[in-house]
């Protein structure tokens, strides 16, 4: 079993599909990282430095924002990553996309 | 692989996946009579007992009546009894009408004029009787997976279920549209982050706004609470499983729609699904009440992606379980239809897991128990808004 996956080429995380002990060196194309710290399995594990107020991109998509300077190989969860959605707290307007259309379908009759 | 499956054609042109008796109480105060009664035929007997049906606000109460109806109504239900008190705001007869205009048998027993618990349920069961034995010489014939309206749900999500469950649900839902039929998704809240995908495929303006509205509205209503969702979405137990926001949930999540399924459609909780297609339906993220509306919804089965493992089943559908989870297939056995972890650890492909779903969906439709069934979880539960007047 691969120890992480990468979803997409564009993300920035790595997901771990077993738990990973810090020094351990992972490996995906190109990229080469050194596990900084213990990854819980099914956690997310930096590939590269992120800075704080950057989206953390997962499935290609971004999944929240930085709160903290993150480096290659520590682990991204709560206590360094922001949800942008839901945020009552917050208490702004959210903006969302427009939507584009796709080919109508048939009608159930 | 067959494009058929076993099942029942109604009358009013839909076709149904099981053949319940269903005995619905109109009021919480009628559902141990209700209970009672579907219990004493039990090869075919379906109570929904619930928590409302009186002291409800005009929305509620629509709501109530509604999904109640659309129940009476379903193809997976042969007949109905419903069980009235006789004082409450559900109309018995709204609901007998409901199953009538559907071309069901139904019957009216009313506790305060039939004399009592005692007499009500001796009555009603007498008629549950002659009921079921007619919906036992019931025959299964072949009918198009084009009738078929698949639910495609997760709960108690882990990084397995975006990984692997979802992915493999999504493919089964592509291959059902691309067949004719159709699937809904519901839980608007785990569509949060990840609706630009699901905009992108709508058939019309309108429909793209429509999902965008409702999901506006979940977040307009944490606003007006002044809170963060999170603690609620993602849920603790996601958290622990490595999901850190409800845009990493929701990506996850809207997978199992399938990937170029077309959003045909958005329509309210329970509402009738009239629209091949992908439907999104507007239901709260809460595993049960989620359920509840897309069966009421007209859908006759239901997949259930699970990275923890739950229970969740349903008094008419059958609800299949899938996990992405080598340990929780192992702990949670029980409770499980179908393993696809080997997608993670590549003992199997996602092409491969789908092929198993795709037929296991096929064999339960044509009356294959689930482990839902089997274990009798039978959950239902009506959304609410608003407080108990």
């Amino acid at each position: 079993m691969k120890p992480a996956i990468v979803i997409s080429a564009r993300d920035n995380v790595a997901t771990a599909l077993d738990a990973l002990e810090p020094g351990r060196v992972l490996e995906f194309g190109a990229v080469s990282i050194t596990v900084g710290e213990p990854i819980p399995r099914g956690h997310k594990v930096a590939l590269r430095a992120i800075h704080a107020g950057e989206a953390i991109l997962k499935y290609g998509s971004a999944i929240g924002t930085a709160t903290a300077e993150i480096s290659a190989g520590s682990h991204v969860h709560t206590h360094n990553v922001a949800s942008d959605r839901g945020r009552g707290d917050r208490g702004e307007a959210e903006g969302v996309p427009a939507p584009r259309l796709a080919e109508p379908p048939e009608e159930r009759t | 692989m067959s494009a058929q499956f076993a099942g029942y054609a109604r009358p009013d042109g839909r076709v149904g996946v099981r053949n319940h008796l269903l005995v619905v109480p109109t009021v919480i105060c009628s559902s141990i009579v209700a209970e009672r009664v579907a219990a004493a035929v039990p090869a075919v007997g379906a109570a929904l007992p619930h928590l409302a049906g009186c002291g409800q606000l005009g929305p509620d109460m629509r709501l109530t009546h509604e999904t109640l109806a659309a129940y009476c109504a379903h193809p997976n239900v042969g007949a109905v009894i419903v069980i009235a008190l006789g004082c409450e705001q559900v109309v018995a007869q709204m609901l007998a009408d409901s199953a009538r205009r559907a071309g069901k048998p139904v019957e009216i027993v009313a506790i305060q004029s039939e004399g009592g618990t005692v007499r009500s349920t001796a009555r009603a069961t007498e008629i549950a009787r002659r009921m079921a034995a007619d919906l036992e010489r019931t025959a299964r014939v072949p009918c198009e997976l084009s009738s078929l309206i698949l639910s495609v749900k997760c709960g108690g999500s882990d990084y397995t279920s975006g990984l692997a469950a979802n992915p493999a649900l999504g493919r089964v839902a592509d291959r059902l549209v691309d067949l004719g039929g159709t699937a809904v998704l519901g839980e608007v809240a785990e569509i949060m982050g990840a609706e630009h995908l699901l905009a992108a495929r709508a058939t019309s303006p309108e429909t793209g706004a429509k999902l965008i509205q409702i999901i506006s509205r979940v977040e307009a209503e944490a606003r007006a609470l002044g809170l963060d969702i999170r603690g609620t979405q993602p849920s603790p137990g996601n958290i622990r499983g490595g999901l850190t926001t409800i845009e990493e949930k929701s990506l996850g999540a809207t997978h199992k729609g399938g990937e170029h399924t077309p959003l045909s459609d958005v329509v309210p909780y329970a509402g009738r699904i009239t629209r091949r297609g992908l439907t999104v339906m507007d239901t709260p993220g809460l595993d049960v009440e989620s359920v509840t509306g897309m069966v009421g919804g007209g859908a006759q089965v239901v997949v259930f992606t699970t990275g923890l493992g739950t229970p969740t089943g349903n008094p008419i559908a059958p609800v299949i379980k899938i996990t992405g989870n080598a340990r929780t297939a192992v702990s949670m056995a029980d409770n499980l239809d179908l393993d696809v972890s080997g997608i993670l650890d590549d003992r199997e492909s996602l092409d491969a897991a789908a092929d198993r779903l795709f037929a296991e969906v096929i064999e339960v439709c044509s009356g294959k128990p689930t482990a839902a069934e089997r274990l009798g979880h039978d959950e239902f539960a009506i959304h609410r808004r608003n407080p108990t007047i």
